[in-house]
């Protein structure tokens, strides 16, 4: 069966608010770095929550990650199309391999033997943009009229204003750069989009439909409109606009919602035989996926998390594993009390007393919420830990609330992970489970 | 070992042409046109002022009392009919034994909209000129009191899937992708490789998707995508005619349920065809326009036909994404040619959108139920306003009559703005 190629993970790059690339990435982890600031995008003094997780002007910009002969076309890119940009050249150049954007070492990948799989969330419209497109046809009484915007306001607008809006086009724009002709797809799940798109790219590599696939996450919700959004489901913390830094804490006694953020996150997966054949740098292997629904309300997660538990036990099936073998978990940890304690109850159903007793360590207290760039986030951190053998202590859960049963240290653990597991889920009902193995344990 | 293999066992649709799949076949087969002036809102004096436009059509009359649904939008609401329809016609919704957590959901769905009234109203109230942004202060302040959280929530193009797996029970893997144009063909295909690998028994696959509100419409005009025919409505969508000037925009949700074979056999099911392969592949050339060789919709073709494990001459009929740009129905025909060859004359390529206008995220689901149908009763529909030959697109493109033809295998292509390109092949099931 061609279904048992197996596939690892050779690059990893990163695009966040405290760190891009991944040696930054890895360092502000270890180093207990966090991103998240008053809101400096726009003046946030009119919304309950005020911060996020902004990554700085003077840290990323997109004409640094694109060919010279590819400048013209960032005029077209949303910021999450950016950030989506950014990422893959970073896990590319981190990876080794040449494409036709990034010259390493070795011969280019074939086009046709490439594939692209990037998650993305539902991409706003820059407002500014918009507004002053939609307020030139504004009649005397201070109203939009629809029949002037039809003759004249939209004309306002670039002829493409609608290609830096579709979610795939985060996918497209990489294809084009990096000379991906091979399956390209773009996943749109929320929170969960990231986890789905690596386990979709994995499947696609397994059924020898590609040799090397670049696929993750990417996400601004970092405007107007995406912070409304998140105020009106009353998930935001509005407890932190004094002390940001602290305004990410899942599981913690003293969490109060979440934080939005913008990120963008890739990895290089690539099929086993193919990465040794270059003596590739191995970070982990992708050993298993379970992808599961829970019925509930649209906005809440059902609240014993068996939508979780069941991806967890899809994903330890998939990977011929027990619980006995994992040895750390990477939640989504949003922060959100109702939604922490769903997932650690579906980490408990999912891994019975093991849940207690393997360390977890939260990334979004580094970063907040990034939505559809979230799971890749979480990814390139357990790929670290498993290659690096530690975790840092974790960071802004001072007082892990015992109701959710997890084993959360604020001290280092140097240890020989064997496997990790990282969950996703979204509000609506989607869950993800995807299991890391060390290549150390490549049998 | 060899491979599990997938049927579809259901169909479902809500389109332009019908509130069901046999309403929209006799009406393919009639050549009726679900186009005419835009109604979903005041678009007089937008350059294009007519779609092809759902009527007429009430969630509860479909699904009873819609409970868990009161918030779902229009995409999903499209969705959750046609998905009713397919669920029903698949004879699942009388199998006590269904293993929910063997039941998945993938869609290319659209997102949902945007309240365009609260919406403007809230810049126009705080935008400030001299400094070329919103007051984002004030802003907040009346987006807080007007905007409600699930009509922003339920915009996720998430959500339908969401909604379909919550009213059918659906524990398995549950997925989107909305990959533009070519979104419901290419989670037909992902939705069988996830039954083929073994990771479900049944996947209810579609999509839906509405783009006819003021910034959609915007959106598509300002690309001069879409054919500003605003005299002849029902004419405009002429795919492969030389007077083609664009596509017509359009909106709807079908459904079909995807079985693996042993299972459907099982239970007894009646099987309406079966899905023997798959193609997806990137243009990798630009953002704004197709490959102008049609070389990617060609490798995706390439790639279907290789995993279906057949020749090149068992290809009956090509269902054409055939949107009525003069970019496109070019560079398919480019495709077409660069695939089959001198098979190529030979093969009846048609397109519905002539008649259903472009469906966008659930164009290429409707356009495979009528390749089912083909399939079923041995009749390609046409291509209607075809009436003036274009020297660049000259296939076999079925003008304006239906054709009677032993369809035996299936092409359905489907391409999206970036460079997507999928295609899904079907099978006459014969054991």
């Amino acid at each position: 069966m061609t279904d048992s190629r197996r596939v690892v993970i050779t690059g990893l790059g990163p695009v966040s608010p405290f760190a891009v690339g991944a040696a930054a990435y890895r360092d502000g982890l270890y180093g207990g770095a966090v991103g998240i600031h008053r809101i400096a995008n726009f003046d946030p003094a009119g919304f309950p929550s005020q911060i996020g997780g902004e990554i700085a002007p003077d840290q990323f910009a997109v004409r640094d990650y694109v060919p010279k002969s590819y400048r013209k076309a960032t005029k077209v890119m949303a910021r999450d199309i950016e950030l989506a940009v950014g990422a893959a050249d970073l896990a590319v150049r981190d990876s080794g391999l040449t494409t036709l954007g990034v010259e390493g070492t070795g011969e280019r990948v074939p086009a046709d033997r490439m594939s692209t799989n990037i998650g993305a969330g539902l991409i706003c419209a820059d407002l500014n943009e918009l507004a002053e497109a939609v307020c030139s046809v504004v009649d005397e009484n201070g109203q939009f009229s629809i029949n002037r915007w039809g003759s004249e306001g939209m004309q306002r607008l670039t002829p493409l204003w609608l290609l830096k809006y579709l979610p795939n086009m985060l996918s497209c724009h990489v294809s084009i750069i990096h000379g991906s002709k091979g399956p390209s797809n773009a996943i749109t799940c929320a929170e969960a989009s990231s986890l789905l798109s690596i386990g979709e790219a994995v499947r696609i590599i397994a059924r020898d439909n590609a040799d090397v696939a670049l696929a993750g996450g990417a996400e601004n919700k970092m405007h107007p409109m995406g912070l409304m959004r998140e105020c009106l489901l009353g998930h935001l913390t509005t407890t932190h606009n004094d002390d940001p830094a602290a305004g990410c804490r899942p599981f913690d006694r003293d969490s109060d919602g979440t934080v939005i953020a913008e990120a963008g996150g890739c990895v290089v997966l690539e099929e086993l035989s193919h990465a040794t054949a270059r003596s590739a740098r191995i970070y982990a292997e992708v050993a298993g996926c379970g992808f599961t629904f829970s019925p509930y309300r649209m906005a809440d997660p059902e609240p014993h998390g068996a939508g979780v538990a069941d991806a967890i036990a899809a994903a330890l099936a998939d990977a011929r594993m027990t619980p006995d073998d994992l040895d750390l978990i990477v939640p989504q940890a949003l922060g959100v009390p109702v939604q922490d304690l769903a997932e650690a109850r579906g980490l408990a159903t999912g891994l019975g007393a093991r849940a207690s007793q393997i360390p977890t360590w939260p990334i979004t207290p580094h970063l907040g919420n990034s939505g559809a760039a979230l799971g890749a986030m979480n990814m390139i951190a357990a790929a670290m830990a498993i290659h690096a053998g530690r975790i840092p202590g974790a960071v802004k859960c001072p007082n892990p609330d015992p109701q959710y049963g997890l084993r959360i240290s604020g001290e280092p653990i140097e240890s020989k992970f064997r496997a990790a597991l990282l969950t996703g889920y979204t509000i609506a009902g989607q869950n993800a489970a995807v299991i890391l193995k060390s290549v150390g344990q490549v049998d | 070992m060899s491979r599990r293999r997938v049927v579809i066992t259901g169909m479902g649709c809500i389109t332009p042409l019908g509130h069901s799949v046999p309403e929209y076949w006799d009406n393919l087969m009639a050549g009726a046109s679900g186009i005419s002036r835009t109604e979903l809102f005041d678009a007089r004096t937008f350059p294009s002022t007519f779609s092809a436009q759902v009527k007429g059509f009430d969630l509860q009359q479909h699904i009873g009392p819609v409970g868990l649904h009161e918030t779902a939008g229009r995409n999903t609401r499209f969705g959750l009919a046609a998905a009713k329809q397919a669920w029903e016609q698949s004879g699942l919704h009388r199998f006590e034994q269904l293993d929910p957590r063997r039941v998945g959901v993938y869609l290319g769905a659209g997102e949902g909209s945007l309240d365009f009234q609260i919406f403007v109203d809230s810049i126009v109230a705080t935008w400030q000129p001299e400094l070329r942004q919103i007051d984002t202060v004030r802003w907040a302040k009346i987006a807080l009191e007007t905007m409600d959280a699930m009509r922003e929530h339920e915009q996720g193009p998430h959500m339908p899937s969401a909604h379909i797996a919550a009213q059918f029970n659906a524990r398995g893997p549950n997925f989107n992708c909305l990959t533009a144009c070519a979104a419901s063909t290419q989670a037909t295909g992902e939705a069988t490789m996830i039954i083929r690998r073994g990771d479900a028994d049944v996947m209810i696959t579609g999509g839906c998707h509405s783009m006819i509100h003021p910034f959609g419409v915007t959106g598509f005009n300002r690309l001069t995508a879409l054919s500003t025919r605003n005299d002849s409505p029902q004419t405009a969508s002429r795919p492969f005619d030389a007077t083609r000037d664009g596509f017509v925009l359009g909106e709807g949700g079908s459904m079909v349920i995807l079985e693996e074979l042993e299972h459907a056999r099982a239970r007894g099911a009646e099987i309406l065809a079966e899905v023997i392969g798959y193609g997806s592949t990137a243009d990798s050339y630009r953002i704004t326009d197709i490959d102008p060789q049609g070389a990617g919709g060609a490798l995706a073709m390439e790639f279907a036909i290789r995993d279906a494990g057949i020749a090149k001459s068992e290809v009956h009929y090509i269902c054409a994404h055939g949107t009525s740009t003069t970019e496109n129905d070019r560079t398919e025909t480019m495709a077409v040619k660069s695939c089959f060859g001198e098979l190529a004359p030979k093969i009846p390529v048609t397109s519905p959108k002539s008649m259903l206008g472009h469906l966008i995220a659930a164009a290429g689901v409707t356009e495979l139920i009528a390749c089912v149908m083909a399939i079923r009763t041995g009749t390609i529909p046409p291509t209607k306003n075809l009436n003036h030959p274009d020297p660049e697109c000259d296939l076999d493109y079925v003008p304006n009559t239906p054709r009677k033809a032993d369809v035996r295998v299936a092409v359905n292509n489907s391409f999206g703005f970036g460079g997507q390109n999928d295609t899904v092949i079907l099978r006459r099931f014969e054991g």
